[in-house]
């Protein structure tokens, strides 16, 4: 069910265009707003988070999924640092699902899949891949390899069925969102490229909208805090880090 | 689920070893060797790693093995691989069927969150990798522990999206054996967790056993 947060202000902090291929980063201050919109259909958006006070704490894939009981992301979950902490509440999703747990494109799977499309002979259209993009940006942050984990593919859907196997699910209307709210300072890291599942020949990744505005902080009833009992007590060890 | 059992003898191991719960262990395991993990009693879960031994960079990836494979769950056949896209071993026997690699490691900070805030003092698997890592595996830190494999874990997703942990459907001396494609570094915690039926309540040790290049 498409939901959007009512209880953030519209003060926009800013607001561009990612180009398909893109990279970007930056630190999403507590209580900002971010707002991924895949404006044609059809994006992908890879995405790695990590606490901008102290990197060596990032987003947990496993901690995120087994503390909700959930095997993907919508609106009502969090993602959960390796430390108990809630780097980003998800406050508005009309997708209804992003997926955590097939990773990203790696330079050598998109050579194979979409022919070397370089820099040479396609100038900036040229085929960048998930992985050099966040090693690109991370390094930005006196981050590397080392530190690049399991990552979250929003807008990507990929169900597992009763015997563990895998299928991916097109998803291809216009005007798809997701909204995550910073709990911690957040250093939020995007790749805007093809997801390695896509079945789709052709490299041509989509633009993606991204907002970022100042919201309230989360009340005490908050739909995020209180989805499960898991997430008021991640909720609490957020506040003790701010106390 | 895909049962195999192996006919490697156990007398013929070139190390054998016992791992009890709530401890760890790291061993350099070379090209050709196989390792066997034995469940000895029953519904243990076991935390374990793999690293390149000459690049621990290059380490085991959950999400690129899944991937590459289009399963959630490792049995035998199962290619491991690498951050790097490598295969670092293949699983070649399983007398369990199924492993989890969505779960994790516990960690004191998790079982807070998952638990009480109260249970913070609890041992867990993210402790035992982090000493094991400061002891033996130099110059390794916490930002080199990925997501882990649970060897004997049952972590079944549904299609709508949801996650338990599950009764495990391991069994005593269940055992699963894995090829070595190249050098790699196993990093293990044999699970001290209480919280999840995940150990059936009560962990149990676990047996070790390496047999060299055929």
């Amino acid at each position: 069910m498409p939901t959007e947060s009512n209880a953030v202000e519209p003060r926009a902090v800013s607001s561009e265009t990612l180009r398909g291929g893109q990279m970007w980063s930056r630190v999403l201050r507590r209580g900002e707003v971010l707002k991924l919109t895949d404006v044609e259909g059809g994006a992908s958006v890879a995405a790695l988070l990590f606490n901008a006070e102290q990197p060596l704490e990032r987003y947990n894939m496993p901690d995120t999924l087994k503390a909700q009981h959930i095997a993907r992301l919508t609106a009502g979950n969090v993602l959960y640092s390796d430390m108990g902490r809630v780097l980003c509440s998800v406050i508005g999703d009309s997708a209804g699902w992003h997926d955590t747990i097939t990773g990203h494109l790696r330079a050598d799977a998109s050579r194979a899949k979409y022919g070397a499309g370089t820099y040479q002979a396609k100038r900036n259209d040229f085929y960048r891949n998930t992985r050099d993009n966040f090693l690109i940006e991370l390094a930005k942050h006196g981050l590397s390899r080392r530190d690049l984990h399991a990552n979250v593919n929003f807008f990507v859907k990929v169900v597992a069925d009763g015997e563990g196997n895998l299928r991916w699910v097109p998803r291809t209307s216009p005007g798809a969102f997701v909204e995550l709210r910073a709990e911690l300072n957040v250093l939020l890291v995007l790749s805007n490229t093809p997801h390695p599942l896509d079945p789709s020949p052709e490299y041509a990744p989509k633009p993606v909208r991204v907002d970022v505005r100042r919201g309230p902080a989360p009340a005490p009833s908050d739909p995020c805090r209180t989805s499960c009992p898991e997430n008021e007590r991640g909720f609490t060890l957020t506040d003790h880090y701010f106390a | 689920m895909a049962l195999k059992e192996s006919t490697l003898e156990p007398s013929r191991a070139s190390f054998d070893q016992i791992v009890e719960s709530g401890c760890g262990f790291s061993r350099t395991i070379r090209r050709g060797e196989t390792l066997r993990i034995i469940d000895l009693e029953g519904n243990q879960a076991v935390d374990t790693l793999f690293f390149d031994a000459h690049d621990p960079t290059d380490r085991y990836s959950a999400p690129d093995t899944i991937r590459e494979q289009g399963n959630i769950y490792l049995t035998t056949g199962t290619r491991l691989i690498s951050s790097e896209g490598n295969v670092l071993l293949t699983i070649v026997a399983d007398t369990c069927g199924r492993h989890d690699t969505l779960g994790g490691a516990c960690a004191a900070e998790s079982n807070q969150v998952r638990y009480a805030l109260e249970k913070k003092y609890m041992h867990n698997c993210r402790d035992t990798f982090l000493l094991e890592i400061q002891e033996h595996l130099q110059p390794l830190t916490k930002r080199d522990i990925p997501a882990n494999i649970n060897f004997f874990m049952n972590v079944p997703v549904t299609p709508e999206g949801g996650l338990t942990f599950e009764d495990g459907i391991s069994g005593s001396g269940r055992y699963v054996e894995l090829l070595a494609e190249r050098d790699v570094t196993v990093l293990i915690s044999n699970c001290p967790q209480l919280n999840n039926p995940c150990n059936a309540y009560n962990p149990t040790p676990v047996r070790v056993l390496v047999w060299g290049a055929a």
